[in-house]
């Protein structure tokens, strides 16, 4: 199953080393992962997209990266109602004369044009992985010359649909 | 900044100048040297080179004892034995380069056994960081899965807070090893005091869980006064945190049994009538039938590693399993956990201990496991022929000692036979590579617990190949006058590879025995120190008990019995339930 883990971190040198040198270590699959700073100065967010096997897997990941000295916070936010957002770039085969209709495809993805050549069109996406894998494989006929995705970063929704446990208990 | 320094050279400066100067230009080696004071570090196990010179230079001028071993993985294991028996963190510093990779194995080892080490390494200037400079190597990179944490200086500012956080680190929560890599320039710098405060620990995201959870500990009050058949495993945990005596108090107040694992040997008298014996591989039939058909399973301090459990899907298949560890990831990693409860042993124990509870009546269990260790006791072959059973050396050990030494082992049958042959009458007396499995590690470790412990009789116990991966550390024994007792059990071959050779492999010993070795009584001689062989067991009670009497540091190079073999066994892939060997015939 896959699971979306967001790790606050101290912005030291190599902490991205040691947290994804104890992925590897443990034998965790990273699916995606994406880093940059936050709100906090000197405080970086790693989101992760990781398949594990079961429930235990997941528990002993969050533990052993809680354990990092340089780990402030670990959250598995999959169960919780998230936003989710990957930017890709998609460089196209988009001759003159198909280029209508390939805008017709990219315009309901939202999809914006960033760079132009003769017989390329370059396209940036932005949405949920689900919405990047549709749109390119509606894409892949015309010809993909180069694709690049950044990885997944999420967010907790402010307003929480399901009622989370805590919740529950006030209730 | 640097400027400065010649200015000063050129115009001699009135006292109270120098003074002055002296406080406000303190380099990095110097504020180095004083941090090691602060944390109250009486001794430092390492080797100098290039790189570490600055800090050599102020370790001179301003000394902390410093112990030159001869070869920096003798450093490090100095520095666990240290650490091991006397609880203070071992200081250990080498150079960059492979000063610093010949410190990989000990490291390691400190990170499985939980000990608590600060290491010191010299690196090449940051100006050539990364540029595969001369001894350059990348040691924050190469040691980060092995420590609990590690540094690389950038900033001499930095250099206060970070050797307080790693002393803080390396003997808090989990104990383990910290790296503090330090380039020379960074040493040579000039410490600007007007800058900056007194150093703070800065770790927001390090606060060890001490304090048991009460509702927790209502839980596991509750499980074990229903159990019918309770048993606490108990390993180094409980050491670590000091609580042999609070665990006694606890099973004496309600009669539960007790087993250990091969690291918390010691935490309870090895002759009590509640202790059962070491549990796991080449634990006793007795522990090892106490966990399979225990009905609530009470493990303090143990990380249920594999050579413990055998086969994780028969291990305690009848008990509900109530966990204390301080780190909360050991916590059902290995096995199914009914009542977690993340705490350091002692206030766990404490917690427990407050709560007074009634317990089932145990009379039936106790009667099972007593007929147990009467069927099935230790057992091994003697046929008389004169020569030396290595478990009958063990035991003479152990009756001249009188179970009070501090003993050291190596790795290999010997250090199974004197786990079970040697009941610790007290905690902290027993030092072992248990995780990592480290040969070579006994004789050096076996030097740093005599520096904890210099009134105490300190005994090495190795075998013949293991003793001879670190050997050179015996020019120790003779520049520090340390009577260390080293008794090598020696079989002429690499005995527990061999062992398995004969049980799983056909007898085929590929590369397991040894047919040329020094002459270690001639060997223990050129260095100046007492040597005995013995090889009639007759000729055996003589020679132990004067090396054992003696002020001055021993080898015996003792000659056992070449062919036997460490039972009980459970092989790999079995249950605890499963064990061979049990008896003799
Ligand atoms: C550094 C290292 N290399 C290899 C091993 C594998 N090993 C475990 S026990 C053993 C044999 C040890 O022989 P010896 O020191 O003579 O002790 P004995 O088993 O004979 O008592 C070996 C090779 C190890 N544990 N550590
Ligand atoms: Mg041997």
């Amino acid at each position: 199953m896959k699971r979306v883990i967001t790790v606050t971190v101290i912005n030291q040198s190599g902490v991205l080393n040691r947290v994804t040198g104890l992925l590897m270590k443990r034998q965790f699959n990273i699916e995606s992962i994406t880093v940059g700073h936050t709100e906090q100065q000197g405080v970086s967010k790693m989101t992760f997209i990781v398949n594990v096997e079961d429930e235990a897997k997941i528990e002993q990941l969050v533990k052993q990266l809680s354990k990092q000295i340089d780990v402030i916070k670990v959250n598995d936010i999959t169960d919780k109602s998230i936003v989710m957002r990957e930017l890709a770039l998609i460089k196209v085969v988009a001759p003159p004369n198909l280029r209508a209709e390939i805008n017709s495809i990219v315009d309901p993805f939202r999809g914006s044009i960033i760079d132009m050549g003769k017989n390329v069109v370059t396209y940036q996406i932005v949405g949920n992985p689900e919405k990047i894998d549709a749109f390119i494989e509606l894409i892949r006929p015309y010809g993909i010359k180069e694709l690049t995705r950044t990885g997944v970063t999420a967010f907790v929704r402010d307003a929480q649909l399901k009622p989370s446990p805590q919740l529950s208990i006030l209730q | 900044m640097n400027a400065q320094v010649p200015l000063k050279k050129q115009q001699p400066a009135t006292d109270q100048e120098v003074d002055h100067e002296c406080k406000a230009s303190k380099t990095g080696a110097e504020i180095f040297v004083e941090s090691l004071q602060n944390q109250g570090v009486e001794i430092i196990f390492g080797y100098p080179g290039g790189a570490v010179l600055p800090l050599y230079d102020a370790l001179y001028r301003n000394p902390v004892k410093h112990i030159l071993a001869r070869h920096e993985q003798g450093a490090i294991h100095a520095a666990e034995g240290y650490a091991r028996v006397s609880g203070k963190t071992g200081v250990v510093i080498a150079t960059s380069g492979p000063g610093a990779t010949n410190l990989v194995t000990g490291i390691t080892d400190a990170m499985m056994d939980s000990l608590p080490l600060v290491v010191f390494t010299g690196q090449v200037a940051t100006t050539v960081v990364g540029t595969d400079a001369f001894q350059e190597a990348d040691i924050v990179g190469i040691t980060q899965p092995i420590t609990k944490h590690n540094y690389q200086v950038k900033n001499v500012q930095d250099l206060p807070r970070i050797i307080k956080e790693a002393f803080h680190i390396a003997s808090t929560g989990r104990k383990g090893p910290v790296v503090v890599d330090i380039p020379k320039n960074i040493a040579n710098a000039i410490f600007d005091s007007n800058a900056v405060e007194e150093a703070t620990i800065n770790l927001p995201g390090y606060q060890p869980t001490l304090h048991p959870n009460y509702l927790q500990i209502k839980k596991a009050v509750s499980l074990l006064s229903e159990a019918k058949q309770p048993l606490l495993l108990v390993g180094a945990g409980v050491l670590a945190a000091d609580a042999s005596k609070e665990l006694t108090e606890f099973v004496e107040k309600y009669n539960f049994p007790v087993v250990n694992t091969l690291l918390g040997l010691g935490s309870i008298d090895g002759n009590h009538e509640l202790f059962l014996g070491m549990a796991g591989m080449h634990g006793t039939f007795t522990a090892n039938m106490a966990i399979n058909n225990c009905d609530v399973l009470l493990n303090i301090g143990s990380r249920f590693d594999d050579r413990l459990t055998g086969n994780l899907k028969k291990f305690a298949p009848n008990a509900k399993v109530i966990h204390i560890d301080i780190d909360p990831a050991e916590i059902g990693k290995n096995v199914p956990t009914e009542i977690p409860i993340v705490a350091d042993a002692k206030e766990a124990l404490l917690a427990l201990l407050e709560q007074t509870f009634e317990v089932q009546d145990l009379t039936l269990w106790h009667e099972y496991l007593h007929e147990c260790q009467e069927e099935y006791p230790l057992w091994y072959d003697d046929d008389g022929d004169g020569t030396i059973y290595p478990q009958y050396a063990v035991e003479t050990i152990h009756r001249l000692t009188n179970g009070e030494a501090t003993i050291v082992t190596d790795v290999g049958q010997h250090q199974m036979w004197t786990a079970q042959y040697y009941p610790f009458k007290k905690d902290h007396h027993w030092v072992t590579s248990g995780g990592l499995g480290t040969m070579g590690f006994g004789f050096p470790a076996a030097i740093g617990a005599q520096f904890a412990h210099p009134d105490e009789k300190v005994i090495a116990i190795v075998g013949d190949a293991g003793f001879q991966m670190t050997m050179q550390e015996l020019a120790l024994l003779k520049e520090f006058k340390l009577p260390v007792k080293i008794f090598i059990l020696n079989n002429s071959c690499l005995g527990m590879v061999r062992q398995w050779q004969e049980t799983f492999y056909e007898e085929r010993y590929s590369s397991s025995l040894v047919p040329v070795q020094p002459d270690f009584v001639k060997l223990a001689d050129s260095y100046g120190i007492k040597g005995y062989k013995v090889e009639k067991v007759d000729d055996m009670e003589a020679v132990f008990k004067e090396a054992i009497e003696s002020d001055e540091p021993v080898l015996v190079d003792c000659r056992v019995k070449e062919l036997t073999l460490v039972n009980p066994m459970v092989a790999p892939g079995k249950g605890l339930s499963e064990m061979i060997g049990v008896k003799k015939g």
